[in-house]
């Protein structure tokens, strides 16, 4: 296997790491967080400006930082999982409305009781993977012609669904008091949930979910020659694909569960790889988590810091970018039938 | 390497929704034999392919792998991976994924003996290549398959299905979107590769001709029914072809090949 890809995609995600613990409301120069690192490591006590930046480090900016790493690894892993299932270039979490029936769901958990205990906590990732799997059952079926799925009935129904399960989330949002209000920032897509505890909640589901996909780039790289060839190749269709659909469904749901609806990051990302590092999924799925995470970090590290001290959502950055490079696709995918 | 495996078909009734696509089909193909299955469009060829192959349900009959050294095997109660490592296919109109390379795709030809990450050996990928090397495909190796011909693409789908290192082979009319000499090179491939390898070989065409010029024997399926198994000379007749055509013809010797030539009359 080819590592060079892994190399250079790495290497971006450990430039925008750095960027993003640096960059905020107090800057930390990159040699003083060397000197921090430094100080750790050698378990010295650290100077007092030292401390301060130490304790930005570790309580504030180190949680958020792995926070929307994991989101973003999360939708660029099922991004590349929900392209190779439809066998689609546009099939992203969000525009086939899986991230928004995620976020209902969400939200009907949150407006039962705000997650104050753990169980509470851990309860909202477990409704929003329930209402994304009935989404893309749903939104499949509608889509559907026959046997095949064509794009522009995908993203339609996708869209549809979307808006709907969007009015039902704030329709309820407006129904409720206090806390939910929250919610209404969390939803556009920025982590603002602060500490680790939102960190520790998510890990399992996406240690679970990314494992699967990880390791399910050789069926996806069966099953883009059809239900058929692939059963013929010797593949068990319909019990690869369920487990592929679960594990994306929950990788999605527990990204919107901790990080709002943020769309795109799962479109763009898996495509670039694709085009660049080309199209076998045993490849394409390590790379396009790791440059989800990437790029989503990024994203937000613009979003912190374009009007500061105020935040934009990240989910309007990505969608700012996002947007055109899906009409991008769109048009490239008419002209040329190839991706 | 020619063992006397063969592949059985008994009573095979297939049906899509209320349709009776297949009735009561029973044929047997010989390890080294090109058996081909004719017939007018809708006659249930393709069908009978897809039933043996294992991806439609089959709902009367039986599909016997019969190999002297591990007793028969009813092709049906495998799971795919088994399957998949006694029969491999060359699909009708396939899709395939344009980024894709020959290369990685003739690979995926090796799944059944992989694990379920897909890992090749050098030993797969000797196999790989020699399968492209059987259908004179080697130097494209490293295209797109979305940049092929359809000539390339066919011989491609050949080479993943020999890849698969499977004593049956089926084809589904491989040769319908070809020139004329593609067709010729293409046929004679897979009648070579039948007798040296010792392929159980049951290939589906709508050409005649060239089915009488390279199979051993030919079946003639008209409306899901077996109308006729024998040597090109036993179906090939001017009574059968007609009556299943609904045309008059004239059979004549072709003169390359002392085979069956079938000239089609006017309605």
């Amino acid at each position: 296997m080819k590592i060079r890809p892994f190399l250079y995609t790495l290497l971006f995600l450990v430039l925008v790491v750095v960027l993003s613990i640096a960059i905020g409301s107090v800057f930390i120069p990159p040699a003083d967080l060397g000197r921090i690192l430094v100080g750790w490591m050698k378990r010295e006590a650290l100077s007092e400006p030292l401390k301060t930046f130490a304790f930005i480090l570790t309580d504030i900016r180190l949680p958020r930082t792995v926070l929307v790493l994991l989101s973003g690894a999360a939708l660029g892993g099922s991004g590349a999982a929900y392209q190779g299932l439809f066998r689609n270039p546009l099939a992203d979490p969000y525009l086939i409305g899986v991230a928004s029936g995620a976020g209902l769901g969400a939200v009907l958990a949150m407006s039962l009781k705000w997650p104050y205990s753990f169980w509470g906590l851990m309860a909202v990732p477990a409704m929003a993977f329930i209402s994304a799997l009935l989404t893309v059952f749903l939104v499949y079926a509608l889509a559907r012609v026959g046997r095949t799925v064509p794009t522009t009935n995908l993203i339609l129904a996708g869209v549809a669904f979307s808006s709907f399960a969007s009015a039902l989330t704030a329709w309820m949002m407006l129904h409720s008091t206090g806390e939910l209000h929250r919610a209404i920032a969390w939803l556009i897509g920025g982590a603002s949930q602060a500490g680790w505890g939102p960190v520790l909640t998510v890990l399992p589901y996406l240690a679970l979910g990314l494992g699967v996909l990880v390791l399910s780039g050789h069926a996806l790289n069966l099953l883009q020659f059809g239900d058929e060839q692939a059963q013929q190749m010797g593949l068990p269709v319909t019990r690869a694909r369920a487990l592929i659909l679960l594990a994306a469904s929950l990788t999605t749901a527990a990204a919107v569960a901790f990080s709002g609806i943020i769309g795109f990051i799962g479109l763009i990302v898996p495509h670039v790889m694709r085009l660049w590092f080309g199209a076998d999924y045993r490849r394409l799925l390590p790379l396009s988590i790791i440059g989800g995470a990437g790029a989503l970090l990024l994203a937000d590290v613009f979003a912190r810091s374009v009007m500061a001290p105020q935040e934009l959502p990240v989910g309007i950055v990505t969608a700012i970018v996002g947007a055109p490079f899906f009409l991008w696709v769109l048009r490239r995918a008419k002209n040329q039938g190839y991706w | 390497m020619v063992t006397d495996h063969m592949l059985r078909i008994e009573g095979l009734s297939v049906s899509y929704g209320s349709r009776r696509v297949l009735r009561g089909v029973s044929l047997e193909v010989n390890s080294g034999e090109v058996l081909a299955l004719i017939g007018p469009n809708g006659a249930g060829k393709s069908t009978l392919v897809r039933a043996v192959s294992g991806v439609i349900p089959v709902e009367a009959g039986c599909i016997q792998f019969i190999d002297p050294a591990r007793g028969s095997m009813d092709l049906h109660s495998l799971p795919p991976m088994e399957r998949a490592r006694t029969l491999a296919v060359v699909p009708q109109a396939a899709v395939m994924p344009p980024a894709f390379s020959v290369w990685e795709t003739v690979l995926l030809g090796r799944t059944p003996h992989l694990n379920f990450l897909g890992q090749v050996s050098a030993k797969d990928e000797d196999i790989a290549r020699l399968a492209l090397q059987k259908v004179d495909a080697l130097d494209l190796s490293s295209r797109r398959v979305g940049d092929l011909s359809g000539g390339e693409q066919q011989r491609v789908l050949l080479a993943r299905a020999l890849a698969q290192s499977t004593p049956v082979l089926l084809l589904d009319e491989p040769t319908s979107n070809l020139d004329l000499h593609y067709q010729v090179s293409f046929m004679e491939t897979v009648g070579t590769l039948a007798r040296s390898d010792g392929l159980t070989v049951l290939i589906a065409v709508h050409d005649l001709n060239l089915a009488a010029r390279y199979a051993s024997r030919i079946a003639l399926l008209v409306a899901g029914e077996l109308k006729a198994v024998g040597t090109p000379c036993q179906v090939l007749t001017v009574e059968l072809i007609s009556a299943a055509y609904n045309l008059p013809v004239q059979v004549i010797q072709n003169p390359f090949s002392d085979t069956p030539l079938v000239i089609p009359g006017t309605i």
